[in-house]
């Protein structure tokens, strides 16, 4: 046929004619090579490989989640901590302001005792001196009764009456008490 | 091809499939030919190379079982809750326990699409061997596994009981044939794919010996090799979603 | 004969190569609805790539069969 011509042409090219994927010389070759391969590959796989990464990937799943858990522990740890940190700040502050009052409360009857107490003492020193002016006043009207009945007695004297002693007491005494 | 070598200049861009003796000169040797099945070929080395990608990822990179993760250890578990998200979503709660299975498909043509955008190495999930055997494991795997768990109740998923009486037996044809074209384009999906990718960033790398357009060229390849990087994570994803897909029909009972 | 052969080899594998053009097509439309929709109800989205990508590929899967016809015309037959 007229592939003979060109296998010959070809042959003396250098090269074989035709596929060499038809060449049926060859398949044993290929499909013996191939079983082999395959063989080996999947027996690497089946029993090395994949059981491996399988137990690497369950590994790092089943780490994430305990991973997880553990945050979602650790968050309720955290907001449970900080609500009775809330708590103790709430607590504090209501003594201290319990404390506050308290102390302001004793430092206001502190103040109030010593109020009083300096009150009285104002008290007892404005009656003392009241006294004193009082008596100052007596004094000093006791003072101008002597000068007035001396200076009547004077008065009268040079006038050129006879000064009756009694009556001019009486009638100055009636003058400065009125 | 030939006739592109005639005119001066020659792309080969499926020669980067070949399958050949690793541990062999070909100045000196045939390396391509009679290859017997247990010989150590590039298929050889680069799925080992994925099973090391693998062990270095989900093994290695996973052993410090950090619940910080590494950044290698946390791309491991990124995969790990990706497709284990797919499962769960896609089959229901019964489908968990094929988890590891689906894992081994998702990450063997994840690691296998990416090491082969390295320059030089060789796509083993371009090789429509390695895909169909791939894509068989699935079908015969939920195939049977629906019949084991559901009987022959399984089959009644070909019966639309939704529909009129008459379509049935015309529409079950349909469900018949597109249940076995399942494994087909589901394996040339993924061969398809690549092999088209990478065969596209061949002939652009092809096209930078001309020096007229090789900057255009050289872009070129840089776009695709976005595209394709791309490409190598949603087919990865694609196959394994629609394995998931096919594993709800026989975990999750027949379908209407 | 050979070179007849080879001529309807190559146009072959052009005319398959066409069937991608309505893989493109069917992965715009796709994409383009979803976006809409996406834009439409944000919030139902995310749930909604899984399907995204299943559509996708299966409408992207019927043009690799046309790339893969044209592969095959070009290098197997």
């Amino acid at each position: 046929m007229a592939t003979e011509a060109h296998e010959a042409a070809a042959g003396a090219a250098g090269h074989s004619a035709g596929m060499p994927q038809l060449d049926t010389s060859t398949w044993g070759n290929q499909i013996t090579w191939l079983l082999v391969a395959l063989v080996v590959i999947y027996l690497v796989l089946r029993f090395v490989a994949l059981p491996r990464i399988g137990a690497v990937l369950a590994d790092r799943s089943s780490t994430i989640t305990n991973d997880l858990a553990a945050a979602e522990e650790l968050k309720q740890k955290a907001l449970a901590a900080e609500k009775a940190y809330l708590a103790a700040l709430d607590k504090a502050r209501a003594e201290a302001g319990k404390i506050a009052a308290e102390t302001k409360a004793e430092i206001q009857a502190e103040l109030d005792k010593e109020i009083a107490k300096a009150d009285v003492q104002i008290a007892a020193k404005s009656a003392e001196s009241e006294g004193r002016i009082a008596e100052i006043r007596a004094g000093a009207l006791e003072a101008v009764t002597e000068v007035a009945k001396d200076t009547a007695k004077e008065l009268v004297s040079a006038l050129g009456g006879k000064a009756d002693a009694r009556s001019i007491t009486a009638a100055v005494t009636a003058k400065v008490k009125g | 091809m030939t006739d592109v070598a005639e005119t001066g200049f020659a792309i080969h861009p499926m020669d980067q499939f070949i399958v050949k003796r690793f541990f062999c000169d070909a100045a000196h040797a045939d390396c391509t030919t009679n290859i017997e099945w247990y010989e150590i070929t590039n298929v050889t080395v680069w799925m080992a190379a994925t099973v090391l990608a693998i062990v270095a990822l989900m093994v290695f990179g996973s052993r410090g079982r950090a619940i910080i993760p590494s950044r290698i250890q946390s791309v491991g578990e990124m995969i790990y809750g990706f497709i284990y998200k797919m499962v769960e979503d896609v089959t229901g709660h019964d489908g968990v326990k094929y988890f590891p299975y689906v894992m081994t498909l998702f990450l063997f043509i994840l690691f296998a699409n990416l090491l082969g955008l390295i320059p030089g190495s060789f796509t083993t999930t371009s090789h429509v061997a390695v895909t169909v055997t791939l894509a068989l494991m699935v079908f015969l795997g939920v195939t049977l596994l629906g019949l084991a768990k559901n009987g022959l109740g399984f089959l009644g998923m070909f019966w639309v009981s939704s529909a009129p009486l008459a379509l049935r037996p015309v529409l079950a044809v349909i469900e018949v044939i597109s249940y076995f074209v399942r494994p087909v384009s589901h394996s040339i999906r993924l061969a398809g794919n690549l092999m088209a990718g990478h065969a596209v960033m061949k002939v652009f790398a092809g096209f930078a010996s001309m020096a007229v357009i090789s900057p255009v060229a050289v872009g070129a390849v840089t776009a695709i090799y976005g595209l394709e990087l791309l490409v190598a994570v949603v087919q990865a994803y694609v196959f394994t979603i629609l394995t998931c897909v096919y594993l709800k029909d026989a975990v999750g009972g027949a379908h209407h | 004969m050979v070179e007849l052969a080879l001529m309807g080899k190559y146009i072959g594998a052009g005319l398959a190569a066409i069937g991608l053009g309505g893989a493109g097509i069917g992965v715009g439309n796709i994409a383009g609805n979803f976006l809409a929709g996406a834009l439409r109800n944000p919030s139902a989205a995310a749930s909604q790539t899984a399907n995204l990508f299943v559509g996708i590929a299966f409408a992207e899967a019927l043009g690799i069969f046309s790339f893969l016809i044209a592969l095959l015309l070009m290098f197997a037959v």
